[in-house]
């Protein structure tokens, strides 16, 4: 604080509250659709801003399914959370530990063709998937990895942003650290496992943070990866809610929307501290 | 910068990169190897083998009305994406600046919709403009504005940049916020000394020193623009009314999946990669300036 201008101080604030009102309308609007019946929602124009009755019942058929009201039959989207939540998971291990592991290699050992490898890698840094989704999608097809997690997951491992992350982290690292680990008579492994691994804890849990909510709101490439109903994620699955000319029950895909929101929005709300981090540290 | 201390092993380092680089290799250069062939070839007229027709697919491409118009409804898009998120980011990070109460409040409030996936966010944002029931779109009708994102192209184009922007703001804002609080106090209060109204101080001081982190943004929000927006418009407008909203990465999946031309759209995943490159080129001359100040 420069100086006093209370003015100025009451407009900042009444900026930054409009701000936020502007910014979470869209999702208090998705809440009380969720609440209310399909027919209420298109019935009155424009809907009721105000929550409705229905909460339970949209709830339940968006998570189990079932015959709605207006006489579709829904599947539910229980089972998509569980894939979303497979395929979250999978994907912040499977990176954190093959760019743990490469990093360690490029950083600490000295080996013919080291500096090939590195840029092998590195250039993938470059490049996502949305760019080469023809050919990554006959290569997958061709491997048989259709409707799999495998399929759904590796592909999108296929990145060197945490290798880079990694690496640079572990540049910092001081060497009197691996000079004291081979005194003390500790080989390679035993180093990376009992000083790199606790040293790099917090850029662990930033990069998961980031990679977690990276893996849970994937779309284009789900959709080209998975046929079977079973292997669908929450996120494209409201998008088949949707329909085309079928009836849209809103009520149910409102409420689908905040099941698929909640546990990325919680993930960033609980660890802020770490997707902020996260952010920061993988754009560098 | 470079280790003086290693570990001396023959096989560990290989079996410590093994893993990531046969994932690199068969998801990453096999299927861009593969995007490069199949840019320079066609399938026979009659069905059976691939014919090598060089250079025949990008020709076709640039002389396609329809892929021109996607460059520049990608350009239209992207950029508007970019102007209005920075802009509207930029004011709400001076604002938190310069609160003393709140700020970590007004920060968990700000940050969620990073959480978003986009194609959500396009069915939130649709569910607003649809009619009847939408309830922007009963506001506009009071004001006379017949909203039909369906059928008028600008009402689409707008409906996807409001998507994309909201869905982008955290991010921004959170990296603007960052930069504002690195600028030194000291420049701040001797403007202030010297007599220097709020404004004055914003645009000959803060803004300068924020270029940086302007730039960086810019960057970064083309690129979000470019590929990341591929669930909004999926969601919203399907690239319509005609092809007008039809971005350049939603046209290589509707040519590629859809319309099955497999050799136009490797050819046009080949022209995004060589923008992808040369995006990153930008961002890390200039990153390496950035470190300047």
């Amino acid at each position: 604080m420069v100086e006093r201008r209370p003015v100025l101080t009451f407009v900042s604030h009444l900026i930054l509250v409009l701000g936020i009102i502007v910014i979470a309308f869209p999702l208090y609007l998705t809440f009380v659709a969720s609440t209310q019946t399909a027919e209420q929602i298109t019935q009155s124009i424009p809907m009721s801003l105000i929550p409705g009755t229905n909460l339970i019942e949209t709830y339940r058929t968006a998570l189990f399914g079932g015959e709605t009201s207006a006489g579709s039959n829904l599947s539910g989207a229980a089972r998509m959370m569980w894939v979303s939540l497979v395929t979250a998971l999978i994907i912040p291990i499977g990176k954190t530990t093959i760019s743990l592991l490469s990093a360690f290699a490029i950083v600490y050992f000295r080996f013919p063709f080291r500096n090939t490898v590195f840029w092998l890698i590195f250039i993938t840094l470059m490049l996502p998937v949305e760019v080469r989704i023809g050919p990554t999608y006959e290569v997958v097809a061709s491997l048989g990895m259709l409707n799999t997690y495998a399929g759904l997951t590796i592909p999108l491992i296929a990145s060197a942003t945490a290798t880079f992350l990694f690496r640079q982290f572990f540049l910092t690292v001081p060497d009197e650290l691996v000079e004291a680990a081979r005194i003390d008579g500790a080989g390679p492994m035993r180093f990376f496992r009992d000083v790199l691994i606790p040293l790099s804890a917090t850029s662990i849990a930033a990069l998961f943070v980031i990679q977690f909510i990276y893996g849970w709101n994937q779309y284009l490439w789900p959709l080209l990866m998975t046929t079977q109903e079973d292997m669908y994620p929450v996120v494209m699955g409201i998008k088949r809610l949707l329909g085309g000319e079928a009836y849209t029950e809103w009520n149910v895909v409102m409420a689908t929307a905040i099941l698929a929101m909640l546990p990325p929005a919680l993930v960033v709300i609980l660890m802020q501290k770490w997707f902020v981090k996260g952010l920061v540290d993988t754009e560098k | 910068m470079e280790k003086r201390v290693r570990f001396k092993s023959r096989w560990l380092p290989w079996a410590l990169v093994a893993p990531q680089l046969a994932i690199t290799l068969i998801f990453f250069y096999w299927p861009a190897g593969q995007a490069l062939l199949q840019s320079v070839m066609m399938d026979a007229p009659f069905g059976g083998s691939l014919e090598f027709v060089g250079l025949d697919n990008f020709r076709q491409l640039f002389n396609d009305p329809d892929y021109l118009a996607s460059f520049k409804t990608t350009a239209v898009f992207s950029i508007l994406v970019a102007v209005c998120g920075l802009s509207v980011s930029l004011l709400l990070a001076v604002m938190a600046n310069r609160v003393v109460r709140g700020e970590r409040f007004y920060k968990t409030l700000l940050i969620w919709p990073y959480a978003v996936a986009p194609v959500v966010a396009g069915v939130l944002w649709v569910f607003m403009f649809a009619s009847p029931m939408g309830v922007i779109a009963f506001w506009l009708q009071a004001i006379g504005i017949n909203w039909n994102h369906l059928l008028n192209s600008n009402h689409a184009m707008t409906l996807i940049i409001v998507a994309a922007v909201w869905k982008q703001i955290s991010y921004n804002f959170l990296f603007f916020l960052a930069g504002l609080q690195s600028i030194p106090k000291s420049l701040i209060e001797a403007a202030a000394i010297d007599g220097a109204s709020p404004w004055r101080r914003f645009w000959t001081i803060v803004f300068p020193l924020l270029s940086p982190t302007t730039f960086f943004l810019l960057v970064i929000n083309v690129v979000y623009a470019f590929f990341d927006t591929f669930g909004i418009i999926d969601a919203t407008t399907k690239g319509g009314p005609g092809k007008d909203t039809s971005i350049l990465v939603y046209k290589v999946y509707y040519d590629g999946f859809k319309a099955m031309d497999m050799g136009g759209s490797a050819a046009q995943s080949v022209i995004l990669m060589a923008i992808v490159v040369t995006l990153t080129v930008i961002q890390f001359r200039f990153v390496e300036k950035k470190v300047q100040y």
